[in-house]
């Protein structure tokens, strides 16, 4: 077994957190970028430049991105050669949660209960999945996922017979319906199959990869491209104003589904698509 | 596309019934910083008959939770939220004199039907544009609920605040508008 201690992985989600709040990744930047260059829209091109000056100068000023630091979800791939040592995992991950948002000026976005909605002051504890994967490594992945967007995902059950046809449909009706509200231009991430939680677990993961990087079955791939094209002929366009660019990309993930069944799930993240890894 | 209107606050009926759904413009003066916890405490102060801690006549609420200010800077991160959040509690403010409102997305018909009836307009800014739009506050003070953390009501100055007309007072609404021009239509 491979010894990592719980203080090493406490600063690495600290360190995680402030990063991915002030520094966009490069794929979204570039992407953003390519978009601005070719948006028709003057005032969609517009609001994409903005964008992108936004986040050179939240770089340069060391400010977040965006005011809504999140719910920090956090991915665990835990090689199973790994023996955490020192602490609890999860206690862990959430001490590096409290110690990246006090000492980056984050916001504290949490509440402890939905309905008595008190305030943690910590922005703890994360949305934490674990994955146990082959070798001795530990990967963590942090992504401040914000309300406006997040509030806008969706989950359907379809029935079999709907199809390809009905998967689409409910993919471009979810996000034309997230509109402005979500600050586009979005990454969709498209759960395909599963249960109802692992259809939107899958949903989720679609939005940790990079942009630009399709799916690896072709038919996915397929998907992601025909869907791609269809939301951004909604008109949405940047920050909902109008325009081309709805969306950046789409990514779909799929895993086998039940006889019955045809879940899909749209989890809808704005152009502030931030997120950031580190393998220990 | 034409130059940015300028518009001081607080927001004169004149002002606002010049708005047009789509014209961009720079706010500059004070504004209102309160979001959904804020809104529920004055709704409430509303329902029992008791006082405003903040007077709303002519005033513009902006809808941002703040991150805090790092040294040097009045405030940190600062765009704007979710607007149609809000919507139940601000048909109660505009009857109140509320002119203005900024933040982002879509309001609900009922709140587009109120802007009309008492001469009102929301704004959209720059959604997760923070950093950005910080650079256009000049200065923040807590005016209530400190407790509330970044939900506290605030004042904060505004310079050439950049923002676009969504919903003007005759029924205007840009975001139909925009997505019209540039919907591809189905074969």
């Amino acid at each position: 077994m491979r010894e990592i201690a719980a203080s090493t992985i406490t600063a690495a989600v600290a360190r995680l957190c402030i990063e991915a709040c002030i520094d966009l990744p490069e794929d979204v930047e570039t992407t953003l970028r390519r978009a601005q260059a070719s948006e028709e829209s003057p005032l969609g091109a517009e609001v994409l430049e903005q964008i992108l000056e936004n986040a050179r100068l939240a770089r340069a000023q060391r400010l977040p991105i965006c005011q809504d630091t999140g719910f920090t979800s956090v991915q665990l791939l835990v090689g199973q050669e790994v023996l955490i040592t020192g602490g609890d995992l999860y206690a862990a991950v959430n001490a590096g949660v409290r110690q990246g948002y006090s000492e980056g000026l984050l916001r504290y976005s949490i509440l402890e209960h939905p309905l008595r909605r008190r305030n943690t002051g910590d922005n703890t504890p994360a949305a934490i999945h674990t994955e146990i994967v082959p070798g001795d490594r530990l990967t963590i992945r942090v992504m401040p996922k914000g309300g406006g967007c997040e509030n806008m995902s969706t989950l359907r059950i379809l029935k079999p017979s709907e199809g390809e046809a009905g998967v689409k449909r409910f993919v471009v009706e979810s996000v034309f319906n997230a509109g402005p509200n979500a600050c586009p231009p979005l990454v969709v991430g498209v759960g395909l199959g599963g249960t109802f939680d692992l259809c939107a677990h899958l949903a989720k993961r679609a939005l940790f990869r990079r942009l630009g990087e399709p799916s690896p079955d072709p038919d996915n791939a397929r998907l992601e491209q025909e869907l791609l094209a269809q939301v951004n002929q909604t008109g949405l366009g940047p920050a909902g104003l109008g325009g081309r660019f709805t969306a950046l990309a789409v990514n779909v993930e799929s895993y086998p589904c039940h006889i019955t069944a045809l879940p899909v799930a749209v989890n809808i993240q704005c152009h502030a698509a931030r997120h950031k890894e580190v393998v220990l | 596309m034409a130059e940015p209107i300028r518009l001081r606050t607080p927001l004169t009926e004149e002002a606002v019934t010049a708005l047009k759904a789509g014209d961009r413009v720079l706010i500059s003066g004070p504004v209102i910083a309160a979001r959904d916890a804020a809104h529920q405490r004055l709704v409430e102060l509303i329902a029992r008959g008791e006082p405003l801690p903040v007077e709303l006549q002519g005033q513009v609420i902006y809808y941002v939770g703040p991150t805090p200010a790092p040294a040097g800077r009045p405030i940190g991160s600062a765009g704007p939220t979710t607007a149609m959040r809000m919507d139940a509690y601000s048909l109660l403010l505009l009857e109140r004199g509320l002119k203005g409102m900024i933040g982002k997305g879509r309001r609900t018909p009922a709140l587009i039907e109120k802007l009309r009836e008492h001469r009102a307009v929301y704004f959209a800014a720059g959604g997760g544009l923070g950093a950005l739009l910080s650079e256009r506050i000049r200065s923040v003070e807590v005016l209530a609920y400190p407790e509330l953390g970044t939900e506290a009501i605030r004042r904060m100055v505004v310079e050439e605040f950049p923002a676009i007309v969504i919903n003007d007072c005759h029924g205007g609404d840009y975001y139909t508008e925009g997505v019209e021009t540039w919907r591809v239509p189905s074969e």
